[in-house]
């Protein structure tokens, strides 16, 4: 293994002082605790409270800030944050019009994010949850935990937290949270494994011309192993899986996502992205707004994802307020 | 029986734990996420931290202890999954009593339980409960037909063992493997394997004691 870290124990610890000397004008730790906030939160309104493992980043912390969170969590790299800091967090936000919990459909979050809420609860903070499952490689069936939350969970921070800013009551922060995950849907593949700090080898193992198809942000395996094609074919592939399951016809209008892993050259990225148009364009639909970038990595893992946003007029004007934040800055 | 201590008890699995950190590892990430090991770990050198600190006033208050720290450092599925099954059994035990065959069994009870309704599965999902609740049942059973302590978990360790060797034959439906379905097939399961372990630390414990009367 060889990464830029001290050690491999203090890789959390260590990155979230990082972010705040970066951008303290956004955020601030909580003393003692893995929690990033606000550093100045208007406490009128509802409060969005996101997090999840680490090695994702700029997920989650990168996303607090006006617009989008007021707290997110770090656990351990790859591993859910515990109750104890999920419920502080609550605590440091919740102003009084009760706090929205966006968890990731991982097994370990939502346990540990359901414990945090019913901790808060005990203490009268009014807590919702939603859920965000847009990854479209593994099956939504009653035998498996449901499908896998990522990168379309970005979409659910920004128009959840565009509407909280805009006054919103929680009841409203959450439907609309439920609007964008019934309308997102995303699909990635990965060329190049990860290797956990504390793990110090490999998650997974590609042979040099091979991909895997569907692999979720953690090195869970996807659909298939093959070998490597195209950018085009590669978007044609992944496209293909989202339109299976998220119903567009022309003149739909979308937002698009292209998302980096870690490794991955913004260069690829955008020839991604370029085919992606291309579909777009040949079956009429329209992209109202595209974001290319490494959004919510997988440590160093090679790959990338695309989520596309079925919108309607709510969603694009909540999509294009305001927002600023150390990873998004939106004018 | 118990001449022994919650301390000495958890002593002997973070030992254990620690000794199989890569061995859980390992198994999980040829179907999971790679850190049942780690978080485990991590985990009870946090049990052994605390207790060592202070010892609890008693047994009841010491599983509630060894619950939240479970629960506030070992993160993942399992943290809240030990860490319920630890706080249902303390729950179990009135303040001042002291351990017996026949209190055991009733926290081992309550342990699964609350792992069952926490995780919400059931035996055949591939998960922690195809290892608790056979060695639920064995220990039940070998208690009814007279067992001491040892005999008991002696029985419920080996059960737990058929459990882990039964999830290499099924697909997983609850946790992360989930996702592999039939690809899951073949593999053990982290989870029950932790169980296991714990319970033969648990049984090599038991030993221990019952030599020292």
């Amino acid at each position: 293994m060889k990464k830029i870290i001290n050690h491999p124990a203090d890789v959390v610890d260590e990155m979230l002082d990082g972010m705040v000397y970066a951008y303290p004008q956004y955020v601030r730790r909580l003393e003692g605790l893995n929690v990033l906030t606000r550093t100045k939160a208007p406490t009128e309104k509802v409060a969005l409270v996101s997090g999840g493992g680490s090695g994702h980043e700029p997920a989650h912390g990168g996303y607090v800030g006006r617009g989008m969170l007021d707290a997110a969590v770090a656990g351990a790299v790859f591993t859910s944050p515990t109750p104890d800091q999920i419920y502080e967090a609550v605590k440091a936000v919740n102003g009084g019009r009760g706090v929205l919990l966006i968890i990731k459909n991982y097994t370990g979050d939502v346990l540990n994010f359901e414990m945090a809420a019913e901790m808060a609860d005990a203490e009268g903070i009014r807590v919702e949850k939603v859920v965000v499952n847009d990854d479209v490689a593994v099956e939504n069936s009653t035998f498996t935990s449901g499908r896998r939350g990522i990168a379309g969970t970005l979409f659910v921070h920004k128009i959840a937290g565009a509407k909280a800013e805009s006054g919103g009551t929680l009841d409203e922060v959450k439907a609309v949270a439920e609007k964008v995950i019934a309308n997102v849907r995303s699909m990635g593949m990965a060329i190049s494994p990860c290797t956990v700090p504390e793990a110090g080898k490999p998650s997974f193992v590609l042979k040099e011309n091979e991909m895997e198809i569907g692999m979720g942000i953690h090195g869970e395996p996807g659909i298939q192993r093959e070998p490597i094609q195209t950018a085009d074919r590669i978007a044609d592939r992944l496209l293909e899986k989202i339109f299976d399951d998220l119903r567009l016809s022309p003149g739909d209008e979308t937002a698009v996502l292209i998302n980096g892993l870690g490794a991955t050259p913004l260069m690829e990225l955008f020839i991604m992205n370029r085919r992606v148009a291309e579909v777009f364009a040949g079956k009429g639909i329209k992209i109202v707004k595209t974001y290319v970038g490494n959004g919510m990595t997988s440590l160093e893992m090679g790959g990338c994802s695309i989520s596309v946003l079925k919108l309607d007029d709510e969603l694009k004007q909540l999509l294009g307020a305001p927002a600023e934040t150390p990873a998004f800055v939106q004018f | 029986m118990m001449k022994g201590s919650l301390k000495s008890a958890m002593e002997e699995i973070a030992s254990a734990i620690k000794a199989n950190k890569d061995y859980l590892t390992d198994l999980d990430r040829e179907i999971g996420d790679a850190d049942h090991g780690i978080n485990m770990a991590r985990g009870f050198d946090a049990v052994m931290a605390k207790l060592n600190s202070a010892e609890p006033a008693d047994l009841s208050s010491g599983l509630r202890q060894v619950a939240l720290t479970l629960i506030s450092t070992v993160g993942g599925a399992s943290g809240p999954l030990y860490g319920t099954a630890f706080l249902r059994a303390g729950k179990t035990v009135r303040q001042g009593d002291m351990l017996n065959p026949k209190l055991a069994l009733s926290m081992f009870r309550a342990a699964v339980d609350g792992v069952e309704e926490r995780g919400k599965a059931e035996e055949g999902d591939k998960t922690m409960v195809d290892a608790l609740e056979p060695a639920y049942r064995a220990f039940e059973d070998t208690l009814k037909s007279g067992g001491d302590f040892p005999e008991c978990l002696e029985a419920a360790r080996d059960a737990a063992k058929k459990g882990v060797e039964y999830t290499k034959t099924i697909p997983a439906k609850k946790g992360r493997a989930s996702y592999l379905g039939e690809r899951s097939i073949g593999h053990q399961d982290p989870g029950a394997t932790s169980v296991w372990i714990i319970l033969n630390a648990l049984l090599q414990y038991a030993q221990k004691i019952h030599k020292e009367q």
